[in-house]
């Protein structure tokens, strides 16, 4: 084996983990606060993708540009969906939120499907095709902007978490909810606005994603199936795990794609999951509860 | 400055308290007893708006805080250090603290925050610890001093002494002492009669959903029916 190819592969998989890790980062904030994984995840995430595709060809507005504008919207939509539907309707119980969330999936994405029809659209800009020289190997431009991009936003929400008073509250909504109340901590509110950041991390994952990826009504199955994957082998709720768990994928299905073949790639993917699954269900850095 | 009048609370189809009348004025302790399962707690849980009560009213300071939510009642100042603690785990000590004033006291945080590691100074030892490896005392010590963060007009502490030592007990009755003499008000949520009653001026036993007796503390230790039955003597 050549080690520029093998170097390549080692590249192109950490960049695409920088892409995964943005979704994965919102999937685990949400399951460590909620406690439940968040079934409509890809179906937010194709309908950002949408809407960073029609603000380009409707609109002219560079995807890149369109991150403070999309972090809002899918912030307002996430922390609206919570208070209008999920939080309505779960009545404190954790499997009604999950059966929400998925109900709301299969509404999403045949919505989707009415209205975009199941074609997938790509979109062009000038720089989609620029190639930027990285060590042994030639990048693709949008890669290496969505990789330090996400790195740089996942940083930023992970010092809002740790260092201002709605990310200790959000902290400790998660683990005590009933010590929060009794702080005076609106309840309801944080985990409405937990959701939101967590849907908010979709809308710049969609900025991200969209110069390099198709749009389909289906996509974000793509992305939440590897999302979960990280999410477990990170550990379900940590931070850290998230991060590093979405590198870690990167680079499987970059070289498992290497030695097995283009098609093979997500085969790792699937026995890391399996195998973390068997020997350490509680992840990387899970504290294991 | 809490008056409670024919307070009727319970879970679901469960009546638990039916008509408690309580008081407790400015500067008073105020022990309130009874043995487990009386619905001491429900009384706590509905003072602290966690719950509505089926019937009766809440007064605080003047105000009606019936049925009101958790977040207006902490704001007001009414504040309830919890049985069990219910401390931050996953939070370091410090943040606990932080979190204290995050509805109330929020303007003075730094000054409280020397106030309350003054009065705790384990606590300040402790400072970037998780709150889950503290001891059962120093959670107790984190969730009073979490309490006192907020600058409670009244505090209520429930259970305070469950799970600690003899002598962190009288440590803590020790405490409430002191805080009160610095001019807090406390309402007291006890099993532990015999101490309850010689750190309060007043208490209230509870019964099967309603005050059985109340009266002076002194009065209450000495009654010879009480003794018997809640002070073991």
């Amino acid at each position: 084996m050549d080690a520029t190819i093998l170097g390549a592969a080692v590249i192109n998989g950490l960049l695409l983990g920088g892409s995964y890790a943005l979704v994965a980062v919102g999937l685990t904030l949400i399951y460590g606060v909620l406690h439940i994984i968040n079934f409509a995840h890809g179906s937010m995430l194709m309908l950002a993708m949408y809407g960073v595709y029609f603000l380009l060809v409707k609109a002219q507005v560079d995807p890149y540009a369109a991150i403070p504008l999309m972090v809002v919207v899918m912030y307002a939509a996430g922390y609206g969906m919570y208070r209008a539907l999920i939080g309505r309707f779960s009545h404190g119980k954790d499997e009604n939120i999950l059966l929400i969330t998925l109900g709301l999936s299969i509404v999403l994405e045949n919505i989707a499907l009415f209205f975009f029809t199941g074609d997938s659209r790509n979109i062009t800009v000038s720089y989609s095709d620029r190639m930027i020289e990285l060590g042994p190997s030639l990048v693709p431009l949008p890669k290496l902007v969505s990789f330090g991009a996400s790195l740089l936003l996942c940083a930023a929400l992970a010092w809002f978490i740790a260092r201002t008073d709605t990310g200790r509250a959000i902290r400790a909504v998660a683990k005590e909810r009933h010590g929060a109340r009794l702080v005076g901590i609106d309840v309801e509110k944080i985990l409405a606005v937990s959701y939101g950041i967590g849907i908010a991390c979709l809308g710049a994952a969609a900025c991200l994603l969209v110069p390099m990826f198709y749009v389909a009504p289906t996509v974000g199955h793509l992305f939440v199936i590897v999302a979960f994957t990280i999410v477990v082998l990170g550990g379900m709720g940590s931070f850290l795990g998230a991060l590093v768990g979405a590198l870690l994928i990167g680079l499987t299905e970059s070289l498992s794609g290497l030695f097995l073949g283009e098609a093979l790639g997500q085969i790792g993917i699937s026995l890391i999951f399996i195998l973390i699954l068997l020997f350490r269900p509680t992840g990387l850095f899970g504290g294991g509860r | 400055m809490l008056e409670v009048r024919g307070l009727a609370a319970g879970y679901g189809e469960i009546r638990v308290l039916d008509g408690v009348d309580i008081d407790v004025a400015e500067g008073e302790i105020v022990a309130v007893l009874g043995s487990n399962g009386v619905g001491k707690s429900t009384l706590n849980n509905n003072l602290s708006g966690l719950y509505r009560p089926f019937g009766g009213t809440v007064r605080f300071c003047g105000a009606d805080i019936t049925g009101a939510d958790p977040v207006r009642i902490v704001e007001m100042g009414l504040v309830q250090v919890p049985e069990g603690r219910r401390v931050f785990p996953n939070l370091s000590v410090r943040e606990n603290l932080l979190l204290g004033s995050y509805r109330r006291g929020r303007a003075n945080r730094a000054r409280n925050l020397e106030r309350v590691t003054a009065t705790f100074p384990r606590l300040k030892e402790r400072f970037g610890q998780m709150a889950a490896t503290l001891s059962g005392g120093e959670q107790q010590m984190l969730a009073i001093g979490r309490g006192m963060m907020s600058e409670p007009r009244l505090l209520i502490l429930d259970e305070p002494s469950l799970g600690l030592s003899p002598m962190l007990v009288d440590e803590m009755f020790a405490l409430i002492r002191e805080l009160n003499g610095q001019g807090l008000s406390i309402l007291l949520i006890e099993q532990n009669a015999v101490q309850s009653l010689e750190a309060a001026h007043r208490g209230y036993i509870i019964e099967h959903g309603a005050v059985a007796m109340s009266g002076k503390a002194a009065d209450l230790a000495a009654n010879p029916d009480l003794r018997a039955r809640y002070l073991g003597l």
